[in-house]
């Protein structure tokens, strides 16, 4: 077999960061390569030129970090069991799909079902994201938590089962509110930094307690120290909350 | 060459699915380019694909031949193709004909694929009272729907040429010699079909007269839209949903001359609620207009990048089901399914966005203007 590893810069041989530069590399030789080098016990990558490889870190365990430069494919941490993620730059669709722990930071925006089925871990972005964020989010033994800085597509936290969704919305010039916001939901819940008025089927709105604001803090909190915001001044304003109006929307459908 | 012909559609159900990847470039000064950014950044997206179907729209490609209609024809066999010159010829004055050039690559099962540089019979387009246009279109129609798969027109334009089959984008671009190519304005398509074979004439872009359309999704509106086409003499015979948008930019953009801010209110419309709550003056235009083009409004998960004679259009659905993404740099516009494919061949952006719900982006040529047109609604009003 091939020795994918053979041009690598590997800063020191045992547990050094591993520099990757994936320009011309495809989805399918980027990861195996990962995964050799994870079997083979380094934990610190640095990918450059990635340039739209699909599935980067997928259903990897442990305690590895991450740093992409450029733009990652779909799928960015699909089933991630743990690794911390850094992107400089944006992300495509379904980033952070089923994963079940770890972190995921991204310094730009996302692209559409980012947070799709998340089960655990934590997912931060700090510009926008796309359409139907934390689609189907669940929480089992904990609850995942996704928290975006800018604004969202419609339908978010559509479907959502469980988990906490967090949209702070600091850009003020943001031309469109978040529609279909809560579609179908069932559990979980959505805080939202302000107002929004258009929410979708089985979602109602409900002004948060202390419980709330502490989670909410928290979340902040971390989102502030990542990105560099001033956290007093993104707490200045209120908090609203959107939550299932029934933990079995549908239960009645077929009877 | 057994995949020219549309009867390999096993489950009869008129149309394909599709799971693609598309890409688009225009230069607003007109100013043409080759192909290998086009190529870089579809290729870049090869997952998307599955190598049954590859394409490419490229306009401003026969500047000598600028006032002819160029015609590419793919032939099952040798007495299709003397079927079809005939009738080019009753018809036409065909000024030029040539094999397509083509060399060794890996695609399956290439046709024949013939160019006629064209211009309508005067005396007969007179005799039928109707544009020159109209008279492509109906014979381009007529030859196409008669020949039942054994040919088929699908590149009908004006210094404009597509160029499309089974393979993947690239083995496509190498076996249709497209390094020799130059044009404005390239429209990429790579193909996932995912309820019927690739066939050669089934690959995307779709093409009549300037028009051409890629594009990834579905139509759940197909039998609705088709319905409505045809009251309008159009001919839907590809089993595609890819037809449909061409149709339906060609009936309103060029026949019903209607601006482009209102045609995505026709095929993209904001919901009946959203209505309700415009300035009196916008809801009744919004009303007519949803009244009148019912039948055009196009549901379903799509993304579509539609392209005529100096402009590109990009569209998506009005749930956003499928992506689209929009970057600017300089006098070029760029519409792709993912961001990477853009920032392969141009790094560093003025601006790039993902489109919302049943947003369309225009490029113009000369008008140096890329519209977004979620933003304009409020000038409907006025």
């Amino acid at each position: 077999m091939e020795d994918l590893t053979k041009n690598l810069e590997i800063s020191n041989l045992k547990i050094g960061a591993v520099n990757i530069d994936a320009a011309e590399m495809c989805s399918f030789k980027l990861n195996a390569l990962i995964r050799d080098l994870v079997k083979r016990g380094f934990k610190e990558f640095n990918l450059h030129n990635v340039s739209g490889q699909r599935y980067i870190g997928a259903g990897l365990s442990g305690n590895i970090v991450f740093k992409v430069h450029g733009i990652p494919g779909n799928d960015l941490g699909i089933f991630m069991n743990g690794p911390n993620m850094y992107v400089y730059g944006n992300v495509q669709d379904g980033c952070g799909n089923t994963m079940n722990d770890g972190l995921i930071v991204v310094y730009g925006n996302a692209g559409d079902v980012v947070g799709y089925s998340m089960r655990g871990g934590k997912i931060f972005i700090r510009g926008d994201v796309g359409y139907r964020a934390g689609i189907h989010m669940k929480g089992y033994r904990t609850a995942p938590a996704l928290v975006i800085g800018g604004r969202a597509g419609d339908f978010l936290g559509e479907y959502m089962a469980g988990g906490v969704i967090l949209l702070l919305g600091l850009d003020e010039n943001a031309q469109r509110e978040v529609k279909f916001a809560g579609t179908g939901m069932h559990g979980g819940v959505i805080y939202v930094r302000g107002e929004i008025t258009h929410f979708g089927k089985g979602a109602k709105r409900e002004k948060i307690n202390e419980n709330d604001l502490q989670l909410i803090h928290k979340l902040a909190k971390q989102f502030c120290a990542l990105f560099n915001f001033d956290f007093d001044k993104v707490m200045e304003q209120e908090f609203i909350k959107i939550v299932p109006v029934s933990h079995r929307p549908y239960g009645k459908l077929y009877t | 060459m057994r995949l020219l012909s549309q009867v390999n559609n096993p489950y009869g159900d008129d149309k394909n699915i599709d799971g693609c990847a598309l890409f688009g470039m225009i230069n607003v000064e007109g100013t043409r380019f080759p192909f290998k950014d086009p190529i870089r950044a579809i290729s870049n997206m090869r997952e998307r694909g599955n190598g049954l179907g590859g394409g490419f729209a490229i306009y401003g490609i026969y500047p000598d031949h600028r006032e002819l209609y160029a015609f590419h024809v793919m032939y099952l066999n040798r007495q299709a193709k003397r079927r079809v010159e005939k009738s080019l010829k009753e018809k036409f004055r065909v000024v030029l004909s040539e094999e397509l050039p083509t060399k060794e690559a890996k695609v399956w099962n290439p046709p024949l694929i013939w160019r006629y540089f064209i211009e309508p019979n005067r005396s007969k387009v007179n005799e039928e009272k109707i544009a020159e246009d109209d008279y492509v279109v109906k014979n381009v129609m007529h030859i196409n729907v008669s020949e039942n798969g054994r040919a088929l027109i699908f590149s009908s334009g004006k210094n404009m040429g597509v160029f499309k089959g089974v393979g993947y984008p690239e083995d496509i671009a190498e076996y249709f010699c497209l390094e020799e190519y130059e044009g404005y304005m390239w429209v990429c398509h790579s193909r996932y079909p995912t309820n019927t074979p690739g066939w050669w004439g089934g690959a995307h872009p779709f093409s009549l007269l300037d028009w051409a359309v890629a594009h990834n999704g579905e139509l759940s509106s197909y039998g609705t839209n088709r319905r409505f086409l045809e009251t309008y003499g159009y001919k839907c015979t590809m089993q595609t949903d890819t037809e449909v948008f061409t149709y339906a930019f060609d009936l309103l953009v060029r026949r019903h001359k209607i601006p482009l801010e209102l045609v995505s209110k026709i095929l993209t419309p904001p919901f009946w609620d959203e209505i309700d709550c415009m300035p009196q003056k916008q809801k009744q235009l919004l009303t007519a207009l949803r009244q009148t083009y019912s039948g055009l409004l196009m549901n379903g998960p799509f993304s579509v990048i539609v392209a005529q004679q100096g402009q590109m259009i990009g569209l998506t659905d009005r749930i956003k089901l499928r992506p689209l993404t929009a970057g600017v740099k300089g006098d070029f516009l760029y519409l792709s399914s993912e961001e990477a494919a853009i920032r392969v061949v141009q790094p560093t952006l003025d601006k790039v966005w993902n489109l919302t719900g049943g947003e369309m982006v225009v490029g113009t040529v000369k008008a140096h203007a890329f519209v977004r047109l979620q933003l304009v609604t409020t000038l409907l009003g006025n």
